[in-house]
């Protein structure tokens, strides 16, 4: 987590956990995140996150999920059916080479 | 810091209805989240921890942590995890209430803890309304403030939690808000280790009851509004003008003994006593 992970971060917002209070898109200090349509926390400059830790302790929900990018590419989840994206991530994810990468993380849903 | 949620699901029982009941922008979901990773600082099993809740949104958090969990009745948190914490000492047993529930019908059982110093840990989420039944005003709601039962203002005083539970002596008070919330989760571990009774209040927004008569637009304003008025103790002992200032921190530390320590200790003396008279 060092200061300087501009750009090596990865932002997931779970639509069906996020109930739009707007907590994360106040206070992200990068401007990463905006209301959607829906009103519900969006992902709109990913590259721009540091990962200042702010968003997801203060997530009410458990909405939020940043992963460093090339330290492990998966979204971070415990039961690891979170795979990273094509040709987003760093290869060195040997863990679960069979898992199918997703298109959209953002439509994930939670277990 | 992916960390943060995968833990937090480590540790939720999925098979619950989420998301979370709460409100939207209520602070409730950030105290569960302290609460997890206090109890994982601590490595603790999850069947050596005792969750205990009473009646109101905060006692939704129990149903929601798989701990061993006691949904209690109103106002009798205390008084049931007084009861596990006796019968096997073992256990870390957690009372999380609401203030309504710790302060008002609670409020005899609560100080009454804080005296005999019962190894529990409170957590006392402070939203300074009643906010399940309809927002009507609590003993916590500040003077002036508007709830359903008091439109023109509230015209009582509000109880200073951390000076009651200090006045009542309790081993342990702190105060955090869910906008500082690194802060918070180390409120939370320390009170967790600690022997005796240890209190950890924690200031969240309700916006739905309390928030919206209030005036604030949004939940995101009561953040901002716990953001500029909390401060650290130290810093707060500095200020000239301390109105309207929120002090947080830890405001007690004493080393008590819990009740089932010395429980355990006046055993010990009387089968040595038995044994000597045999």
């Amino acid at each position: 987590m060092s200061a300087s992970s501009k750009g090596q971060n990865r932002v997931v917002v779970y639509p069906d956990w996020c109930k739009g209070c707007g907590i994360c898109i106040a206070f992200c200090p990068k401007h990463v995140l905006a209301a959607g349509p829906d009103g519900k926390a969006r992902v709109v400059a990913e590259d721009a996150c540091v990962n200042c830790g702010f968003c997801e302790p203060h997530c009410p929900d458990f909405a939020i999920v940043v992963t460093p990018r090339a330290a492990n590419g998966r979204n971070g989840r415990a039961n690891g059916n979170g795979a990273p994206a094509a040709g987003q991530d760093a290869p060195e994810s040997p863990e679960q080479p069979q898992q199918p990468a997703p298109k959209e993380p953002d439509k994930e849903e939670h277990p | 810091m992916a960390e943060v949620t995968q833990l937090i699901h480590q540790y939720l029982r999925h098979n619950k209805k989420f998301p979370l009941v709460f409100c939207p922008g209520c602070g409730h979901g950030i105290v569960l989240g302290s609460l997890v990773r206090g109890v994982h600082a601590l490595g603790l099993d999850k069947d050596d921890v005792v969750v205990v809740a009473g009646i109101g949104c905060s006692g939704r958090i129990a149903a929601y942590v798989d701990f061993n969990t006691v949904h209690a009745t109103h106002g009798r948190a205390l008084t049931i995890a007084t009861g596990i914490k006796m019968a096997n000492p073992e256990l870390t047993v957690i009372a999380v209430m609401g203030d309504g529930d710790a302060f008002s019908i609670g409020g005899n059982h609560l100080i009454h803890a804080a005296r005999r110093n019962i190894g529990v840990t409170a957590l006392v989420l402070n939203n300074f309304i009643y906010g399940m039944t309809g927002g009507q005003c609590s003993s916590t709601t500040p003077e002036g403030a508007y709830s359903h039962t008091s439109p023109m203002g509230q015209l009582e005083a509000a109880f200073d939690i951390v000076e009651l539970t200090r006045a009542a002596g309790a081993a342990g008070v702190s105060r955090g808000t869910v906008f500082h919330v690194k802060a918070l989760d180390g409120l939370v571990a320390d009170a967790l280790t600690r022997p005796g009774f240890n209190l950890v209040e924690a200031l969240t927004p309700c916006f739905t009851q309390y928030g919206r008569g209030n005036g604030f637009k949004n939940a995101v304003e009561m953040f901002k509004w716990l953001k500029e008025r909390a401060v650290p103790l130290e810093a707060y002992e500095k200020l000239e003008d301390k109105s309207g200032r929120i002090p947080i921190g830890t405001f007690v530390r004493r080393d008590v003994p819990g009740l089932e320590a010395r429980y355990a200790a006046m055993r010990e003396k009387l089968r040595e006593m038995k044994g000597g008279a045999a």
